[in-house]
């Protein structure tokens, strides 16, 4: 009886020391993502072939040189990520190098002293500066300091289409908007979705109105948004650009359940190379998906891609072009020096190294160096990395991806007005007023 | 999660309650109390200290980076005139009350049946509890991709009229989820329903039988009444749980198309953390405590004063 009861007692005391030391060892630990080895940094990016195993490769090769700094990686899902990063951030935990894509995302990270200025290291390092494509410091740079280094590739939005389907209704690609609806008829009569898209991810959406409102207004009209003047998203171009994309929707333009597809299972990008739909509007960063994914679609030249079309009386350049810019890696100002060290060395030598561009320019990307010309003639994917390359380069204005150069706010509001604009459950103007409400946040 | 929690909270409580009224001490007061301490610290460290934590957040301006600035009544207000809130209050109703009459009569009727103690009825008991071996992210996932109106079961299948847009119409889309819902938790009732099937002494079917009631009456008479506090827990684990669908319906709808699944568990979520709006966030998440506590305090009392008191009179 007596064995039993203190048996009894030392259990009760065990199951009330439990949460105590377990809440001990959690409080006090610093283990998790955010540590990193004696030396090293620790490097949170995203999942996805191709890059996905281009920067693993880089960091590979980089880890092998420095066992004295080595870079640890965790990939993500894109859209998991995105929120992922922000919850570490504001915790505390974030990792030594932050992967992200500048603009409005970076400028909350810089105003709350989150992450390193990177200006004076530029300084000291003028030579990976002007390496870079000069376009692609602009989303890096918050009140004339630059907190992120540009890397990876350009990827501007491109029109792709299936050259086979369209050979099949014997229809050349659209030069004007007018041609793109009497293309949606075209391939609506023979069974095929006119366009494919992802717009449960609901930014594949945003990307139309990006091109649309550029070609109708320029980037004055965005540029005004971005600035945060009253009533920005009431000017006209705004809203001749939605009310032609409802046009779109009514005429059946976009692929049947188009608003339960995302990007991140990558089926848009399979509905194109399957024959499911003749067009799609995306990332140049899905051409080397496509040729990943799509079977011998790619390589058998079916792929093809064109201008955004151009709208009757529209003032944008026909020239000017939508995308990101690059990709950015920022240094976390809560890293301790060792681990900034390490992230710079990095930086310095791992980035963009003479293999990890060759690697981009195979699997069909365009890196943001200078000088690459005769790379990238000389690849297999010459025709769509050329392309790409004087898209970028000739463009008279690249606008960054709505979503990225607003506020996370604005941005957030702006994705959830596009989806239902696409669902015609509201009008242009009451998308205009929504969105309104947003400036200056 | 939080239903595992409850249930095997529940009865412990409930014993509690019954030794106090009947043969509780002062010396076994004492050492009982002790007992409750490891449960109770962990609900302060978790449950309570967090929700005033969030009490206090809905009062400011926060990016969850950035510093905290004081808002006053800001957000509240904010939150309270935002037609979406309401919306998502609505939608999280309509899932609530469809839900709770979709799975109970299957839960009661699948829980009596697989109560049984023949062996064909253990062998489907296995294949109707498979569900429970699943997390809500698999389901969702596995949904959403059967459900691809393209590439889909219907291609799957070769069935065309399968190929509808099941998740993008915003009229279909509520029906979907909820669909998905039952086929999630109704094995977990049906689990609940067959233990307190099988607690009914055998003795009431064997009167009952003599006095000539057949299978429809012994099940009306007999199973749904002695079920009674059986279905109070099983519809607060429901109700209070439909709170919580959060995970099931953020992989597989997001919340869209447009605001048609957007329920107050999401919208508290998209609006602090892919909106960066903590405050509002917070302001949801209060409104979310509140509803919850109000219906479970409800469906309690719904069980009557003497909620532990026995059934089983006179036997």
């Amino acid at each position: 009886m007596e064995s039993r009861l203190s048996s009894r007692r030392s259990f009760l005391a065990l199951a009330a020391l439990t949460p105590l030391a377990a809440w001990t060892v959690t409080a006090c630990g610093t283990s998790g993502p955010g540590t990193a080895p004696a030396g090293g940094a620790t490097f949170w990016s995203l999942t996805g072939e191709p890059n996905e195993s281009i920067r693993k490769k880089s960091l590979d090769a980089f880890n092998a040189a420095n066992p004295d700094s080595k870079i640890v990686a965790t990939v993500f899902q894109n859209d998991a990520y995105k929120t992922k990063i922000k919850t570490a951030i504001g915790a505390g935990q974030a990792p030594t190098i932050i992967y992200g894509w500048g603009g409005g995302t970076l400028k909350t990270y810089a105003q709350a002293g989150q992450v390193e200025d990177l200006t004076g290291w530029f300084d000291a390092n003028p030579d990976i500066k002007a390496k870079l494509f000069p376009s692609s410091f602009g989303a890096a740079t918050v009140d004339g300091k630059i907190y992120a280094v540009p890397t990876q590739t350009v990827a501007p939005i491109v029109f792709y289409y299936n050259k086979e389907l369209f050979a099949k209704a014997n229809a050349q690609p659209p030069k004007t908007w007018d041609e793109l609806i009497a293309l949606t008829k075209t391939f609506n009569d023979m069974g095929v979705a006119p366009l494919s898209l992802g717009g449960q991810s609901r930014w594949t959406s945003m990307m139309w109105l990006e091109y649309l409102l550029d070609r109708i207004g320029g980037p004055e009209v965005f540029q005004a948004i971005f600035d945060g003047k009253a009533k920005a998203w009431s000017d006209p171009a705004v809203l001749e650009t939605c009310a032609k994309i409802q046009e779109l929707v009514s005429a059946n333009g976009f692929i049947k359940g188009f608003s339960s597809i995302t990007a991140d299972s990558n089926a848009d990008q399979a509905l194109l190379f399957t024959g499911k739909a003749a067009m799609m509007l995306h990332g140049a960063w899905t051409y080397g998906g496509m040729k990943h994914d799509g079977g011998t679609f790619v390589k058998d030249g079916k792929l093809g891609w064109f201008d955004f079309p151009t709208v009757s009386g529209g003032k944008g350049d026909p020239l000017n072009t939508v995308g990101n810019p690059a990709q950015y890696l920022s240094i976390s100002a809560k890293a301790s020096d060792a681990e900034k060290e390490a992230a710079k060395k990095f930086f310095k030598d791992g980035l963009l190294t003479t293999d990890e561009i060759t690697a981009y320019i195979s699997s069909g990307a365009v890196p943001i160096v200078q000088g690459i010309e005769d790379k990238l003639a000389s690849s297999e994917d010459k025709d769509f990395l050329k392309y790409v390359y004087t898209l970028s380069k000739n463009a008279p204005s690249l606008q960054q991806s709505w979503d990225q150069a607003l506020s996370p706010t604005a941005a957030e509001a702006l994705l959830s007005n596009i989806d239902q604009l696409f669902l015609k459950s509201i009008t242009p103007a009451q998308f205009a007023e929504n969105m309104n409400a947003t400036l200056g946040k | 999660m939080s239903a595992g929690a409850l249930t095997a909270r529940e009865p412990a409580e409930q014993q509690l309650a019954g030794h106090h009224s009947t043969t509780g001490t002062k010396a076994q007061g004492g050492s009982l109390g002790w007992m409750v301490l490891p449960a109770l610290l962990f609900f302060a460290v978790f449950a309570v200290l967090p929700l005033l934590g969030v009490v206090a957040l809905s009062f400011t301006n926060w990016d969850g980076i950035g510093a905290i600035s004081v808002a006053g009544m800001d957000n509240w207000l904010a939150v309270l005139s935002d037609p979406v809130m309401y919306n998502a209050v609505w939608l999280t109703f309509v899932i609530m009350v469809v839900s709770w009459l979709v799975q109970t009569p299957i839960s009661l009727l699948l829980g009596t049946f697989t109560a049984g103690s023949q062996k064909y009825r253990a062998v489907l008991a296995v294949l109707y509890f498979l569900p429970l071996l699943l997390s809500s992210a698999a389901i969702a996932i596995a949904y959403k991709a059967l459900l691809d109106p393209n590439f889909g079961l219907a291609e799957g299948l070769g069935l065309p009229f399968l190929a509808q847009d099941w998740l993008g119409q915003p009229q279909l889309v509520l029906f979907l989820v909820i669909f998905v819902i039952a086929w999630q938790f109704v094995p977990f009732h049906t689990l609940i329903y067959q233990g307190g099937v099988r607690q009914i002494p055998k003795s009431l079917y064997e009167a009952a039988e003599i006095d000539g009631a057949g299978r429809v009456k012994q099940f009306f008479y007999i199973t749904v009444p002695q079920l009674k506090y059986t279905i109070i827990t099983s519809s607060t684990l429901m109700v209070v749980g439909s709170l919580t669908y959060f995970d099931l319906i953020f992989v597989l709808t997001a919340g869209g198309p447009g605001n048609s699944t957007r329920i107050l568990a999401l919208d508290m979520y998209l609006t602090g953390f892919r909106a960066n709006l903590m405050g509002p966030a917070s302001v949801i998440a209060v409104i979310l405590v509140v509803v919850g506590l109000g219906l479970a305090l409800l469906l309690q009392r719904l069980g009557g004063k003497n909620a532990g008191g026995s059934q089983l009179e006179g036997l």
